[in-house]
């Protein structure tokens, strides 16, 4: 019931914002996904504490054997904490200014995490496929309304991008439907038990694979993505980078790793092998931007790819590392996005060449950037060193060189992070630096709260992966029923 | 004590906290007390744990606090190891580590950031202790980038400046190539047994027979991260730039602890290296060519610290020469004596560095003995203690070293030889360059000349101590000691039963010290010949100078290469990349393939009054589909 209630409070919430003018409209908003954030850390209390699984199921278009069936299992709350510790910032970064049609740019938000959260406890997989394609409608308009320069080329080609690669998905799973046994039904655990030949495997994989490719993006389905990043209004891109691209990184596990176990095992050469281009070819882009937001969106390109990587890898360390990953890839670019508008709504520019000496002019901010560029180079002791330390080991496990390329991520990572921070807070204060002069305490609260969980899930990763392990456990497991393919370290 | 180890790294932790938030709102004086009061109360721990060790005779000690990373069946405990190498570790890293802090108190007194400095030294000091302390290579690995990181922001310490910064991001970029060798080696080792705790993995490892390839392959790639934070060869063209940090910085970390990180770390991997002759073989290889290519480079700088920049990079390949040769205890002994010496030239460098306001160009001191007394007769004892001259610090653990390398092979000796003879060389160059001579400085600075404040020169004085008789420790049986170090390291180096015997006949080794004393007295009169006098040559022009002298002041041209080799091609590729493939044939694709749609959906077009259509027409498709393929399989029944 209480994944229900999820799902719920942002839809009603977003009925009552649709009435409301200006600020008051974030407000309430941002109080509706507080409760949503209180709703998520109930859920996971109660399933560390009585490895309950919450869940609801009600008929829904039961000719078709729909069912609005959600739950909630590690795998998922991962996910969902991470929608709904992000969703309150995201708010209240967008809080920070003043927005035309501000009820709609709310309810909107609303929606999308709705949508988000609907996607990431279906057990459904029609109502997966609707949770992922309602997800798409609110940030399509909030990147076409109230983004930036050419926004409605750059949106259109996203969106038509992302829909038709998850066509090839419904297609995926009508014909999952057609093989269920009886009358027929879209519950994702029967398409567990089916028994596919290695053809219809492999046309299945690839049917799902074009789908989640295009939304991670996985190299090289991933040209929409910088465009989009940098017209998008940061919230828009926070929406983007934090939660939603996520969404096809769930889909692999929650679909792809236990549906078609052996067509992975076939196939993932060449999917780790896009992985890993688009690694090495992200963070080589990313070395010479000048524009804050295009970093970010190379940088990411090369995270999620790692990510990626660690899933096809099928073992626990490399899913595990995903886990945790997304959770901690989520908060750091919405963290380095979160800065960077920061930087942008003072100075007016996100350009590295006309910043500068920013350290010289405002210390805490200098430093809370430090502190998520480290998070983001994944430093020791910070949240984003265990995510890439299993990652890169479970891609270790599944082939050495693959490894190696991986891990010059590692490296150049540092390099455009590094370069970055040195382009707009060392050196000379330039004209637009000057003007970061002032945070306001908004602001500052939300940079220490970003701190602590950069420090605090550095220190203790197990809080996240104790969550995930059962469920990434019985995921393996059924894989290896299934087959011999999985290696456990 | 033993118990209270955690308080070790953690002091100086809270020391970081306190001075990092409190920056630039407590007191200078508050900021110093606490910078190194908290450094100093670890010196007591550490020194109680020595004396505690003394009694247990040796008996290894592991602290778990809790588990830090689980996945699947590999986990990672927060857990801390204290034998008798994380002790000697440990001690000099506080110890040494203290008397900078105090000498920074003063050296530090007028920078705007002194707060941020004694906030960053502790964190350093943290990071420091965890990789001497950590008891599994994961952990080992929290310190070892915490270290880099710490290395990076006290280079960049004053970070208007672009060429420092410069070289703040090369330092830590140079190690994160490293670091990638060695978080392979950390895979490697979970593969291999399962867990990265260095006791299990080496009671695993001792049933591995010499010359095993996954060894071999741990081995070389733990080595890769070595030479990165040890600044060897091919990583080594960090270390110089990383001169651009406050003098205090370069002894602290650029010579007397951090760069001793990756002789440390193969020292407590020992039992996997002396299964591994060929990538023993191959370190002493590399740790040789570094010394020597560092010694020739030294030979011709004229910046102090640059001069002394190269000569610790020559060091540290000595030390992995005896690593290579399966003489870990002197390796040891040389970071050791090294720590003393080193810290002290360095901080000798610092205090004339201070006196010239400024000035690093040897070219424009000279004569500086008589307005800088402690400051001279300090440095004296610690270029003869670095020179190896009997029986200051140096001698002994270079001539053991020499020693070893000897009984392993003809090369290597000869090649270290020639070294020691460089080391002399550019060492005295440096001190009568600096000391003797006429005063070649402007009006203003020979006005200002001064001794430094107590602060700074009683940590000088109290490191020429230690420069002087730290070698006592190791004296050898041929001239009758008991060498109590090799003793002490007994029950970490003594269980590994694949170490190679260093024996050489007691006449070599008198022979040795003769010669390499004789040396030193040559390269004395050489030095002083050419430098000790009122004008010193102009610096000679560049078409007039011999081929090596060229190489060596251009530090054979590595810099320009990697930029050739490296940099450019990756900046090159990154715009190619993006301007390219990016915009014309990823993005030309994808745009080709919607243009094609377009083209179909023409007559489509007109019916769609807004974008959101296409979202519906897709949907209905959708729709249609579900009913569609129900149909077939209704119909195939």
């Amino acid at each position: 019931m209480h994944t229900l209630l999820l799902l719920i409070i942002p839809i009603v919430f977003m009925a009552i914002v649709f009435f409301l003018k200006g600020k008051t409209a974030g407000y309430v908003a941002l109080i509706s996904s507080i409760l949503s954030f209180i709703v998520s850390i109930i859920i996971a209390i109660y399933l560390h504490f009585n490895g309950y699984f919450d869940e609801f199921n009600q008929s829904w278009i039961s000719s078709f054997g729909i069912n609005f069936h959600v739950g909630i299992d590690g795998i998922s709350l991962i996910l969902v904490l991470l929608t709904t510790i992000l969703t309150p910032f995201i708010i209240l970064t967008s809080l920070q200014k003043d927005i035309e049609n501000s009820s709609a740019f709310y309810g909107l938000i609303l929606l999308m995490q709705a949508g988000m959260l609907g996607a990431f406890t279906a057990m459904d997989s029609f109502l997966f496929y609707v949770s992922y394609e309602v997800a798409l409608i609110p940030i399509y308009f909030i990147c076409g309304l109230w983004g930036g320069e050419n926004r409605i080329a750059v949106t259109l080609k996203f969106f038509i991008y992302t829909l038709a690669g998850s066509l090839f998905m419904l297609i995926s799973i009508i014909y999952l439907y057609l093989q269920t046994p009886g009358n027929h039904t879209f519950e994702i655990s029967e398409f567990y038990k089916l028994n596919l030949s290695s053809t219809e495997q492999s046309w299945i994989f690839l049917g799902f694979f074009l789908a989640f490719a295009v939304k991670v993006p996985i190299f090289p389905f991933h040209s929409w993505q910088p465009s989009t990043y940098t017209t998008a209004p940061t919230v828009g891109t926070m929406l983007l980078a934090g939660i939603m691209l996520k969404m096809g990184l769930y889909g692999i596990i929650r679909f792809v790793l236990p549906i078609v176990p052996e067509a992975v095992a076939h196939w993932n050469t060449v999917a780790i092998f896009l992985c890993v281009c688009g690694i090495i070819y992200g963070s080589i882009i990313a070395l010479r931007q000048n524009d804050l937001k295009t970093v970010v969106a190379f940088s990411s390109l090369a995270h999620v790819g790692l990510i990626a990587a660690g899933i096809f890898s099928m073992n626990v360390q490399g899913i595990q590392g995903a886990m945790i990953q997304m959770f901690n890839h989520g908060i750091n670019a919405v963290a380095l996005l979160f800065l960077i508008d920061l930087l942008e709504r003072r100075s007016g520019t996100r350009m590295m060449d006309k910043l500068g000496g920013v350290a010289s002019v405002n210390k805490r901010v200098a430093v809370v950037f430090a502190i998520v560029m480290l998070g983001s180079v994944g430093l020791p002791l910070t949240n984003g060193f265990v995510g890439e330390f299993l990652l890169l080991m479970g891609v270790y496990q599944w082939n050495m060189y693959a490894a190696m390329f991986a891990g010059l991520t590692i490296i150049l990572g540092a390099v455009y992070m590094l370069r970055l921070y040195r382009h707009v807070f060392f050196g000379e204060i330039s004209e637009a630096g000057r003007s970061i002069s002032k945070t306001t305490i908004i602001e500052t609260i939300m940079s220490y709260k970003l701190i602590a969980l950069i420090i605090v899930l550095g220190i203790f990763p197990n809080l996240l992966l104790n969550i995930s392990a059962p469920a990434v456990n019985k995921l393996l497991n059924l894989i290896a029923n299934h087959s011999n393919l999985v290696s456990t370290l | 004590m033993t118990e209270l180890v955690w308080l070790v790294p953690l002091l100086p932790l809270i020391g970081f906290i306190i001075n990092g938030l409190g920056f630039g709102k407590i007191s200078k004086n508050l900021a110093a007390i606490i910078g190194c009061g908290s450094v100093f109360l670890s010196f007591i721990i550490a020194a109680g744990i020595f004396y505690e060790d003394l009694g247990r005779s040796g008996t290894a000690v592991q602290k778990t606090y809790f588990t830090w990373i689980t996945a699947g069946n590999i986990s990672v405990d927060f857990s801390f190891l204290i034998d008798r190498l994380s002790i000697i570790m440990m001690l000099i890293v506080t110890g040494v580590g203290f008397l900078i802090h105090i000498y920074s108190a003063g050296y530090m007194h007028d920078d705007a950031g002194f707060g941020k400095f004694f906030a960053y030294m502790n964190l350093f000091m943290f990071s420091m202790l965890v990789l001497v302390l950590g008891s599994n290579y994961v952990m080992l690995f929290i310190g070892w980038e915490g270290v880099g990181l710490c290395s990076y922001l006290l280079i960049g310490f004053w970070y208007k400046n672009h060429d420092y910064t410069a070289a703040a991001n090369k330092a830590f970029i140079m190690n994160r190539i490293g670091d990638l060798g060695f978080l392979l080696g950390i895979f490697l080792i979970f593969k291999t047994f399962g867990t990265s705790d260095f006791a299990s993995v080496f009671n695993s490892a001792r049933s591995f027979s010499s010359g095993n390839t996954t060894i071999a392959l741990i081995t070389l790639f733990l080595f890769i991260g070595a030479m990165g934070k040890s600044a060897q060869i091919p990583l080594f063209t960090w270390l110089p730039d990383a001169m651009a940090g406050p003098t205090p910085v370069s002894a602290l970390i650029h010579a007397a602890t951090m760069v001793t990180a990756g002789i440390y770390m193969i020292a407590r991997s020992n039992i996997m290296y002396a299964l591994a002759p060929s990538t023993s073989e191959f370190v002493a290889i590399i740790g040789a060519l570094t010394a020597l290519i560092a010694g020739i480079i030294a030979l011709t700088q004229t910046d102090i610290k640059k001069v002394l920049a190269y000569s610790t990079v020559s060091q540290l390949g000595y030390m992995f020469v005896a690593l290579g040769v399966t003489a870990y205890s002197s390796a040891m002994f040389h970071v050791m004596t090294h720590a003393f010496f080193k810290a002290l030239l360095f901080l000798g460098a610092g205090s004339v560095i201070h006196a010239m306001s400024g000035e690093q160009n040897m070219r424009k001191m000279g004569g500086l003995r008589k307005n800088l007394p402690i400051t001279f007769i300090t440095m004296a004892i610690a270029t003869l203690a670095i020179a190896g001259f009997p029986p200051f610090a140096g001698f002994f653990s270079k001539d053991e070293i020499l020693a070893a390398a000897y009984s392993h092979s003809m090369f290597l000796f000869v090649i270290l030889a020639v070294t020691s003879v460089l080391t002399s060389l550019y060492m005295f160059r440096l001190f009568f360059l600096t000391f003797f001579g006429a005063f070649r400085g402007t009006k203003h600075q020979l006005d200002h000349l001064h001794e430094s404040p107590k602060s700074m020169t009683v940590p000088l004085m109290i490191l020429m101590v230690f420069s002087a008789v730290g070698g006592f420790f190791g004296i050898p049986e041929a001239l009758g000691g008991k060498h109590f170090l090799n003793e002490y390291f007994s029950p970490v180096f003594g269980g590994n039963t694949r170490i190679q015997s260093h024996e050489v006949s007691h006449l070599f080794e008198y022979g040795l010290m003769i010669v390499s004393v004789v040396f030193i007295i040559l390269m004395y009169q050489f030095t002083k010949q050419r430098y000790d006098k009122k004008s010193i040559e102009k610096s000679v022009e560049e078409s007039k100078m011999s081929l090596w002298y060229k190489l060596s002041l251009h530090k054979f041209y590595v810099d320009e290469l990697y930029n050739k080799i490296i940099v450019n091609p990756l900046n090159g590729m990154s715009n190619f990349f993006f301007n390219s493939i990016e915009k014309k044939v990823i993005d030309g694709a994808v745009n080709g393939g919607g243009h094609t749609v377009y083209f179909f959906s023409s007559m489509l077009k007109n019916l769609q009054s807004g974008n959101i259509g296409f979202y519906v027409l897709m949907m209905v498709i959708g729709i249609v589909a579900i009913i569609f393929f129900s149909l077939v399989k209704k119909v195939s029944f």
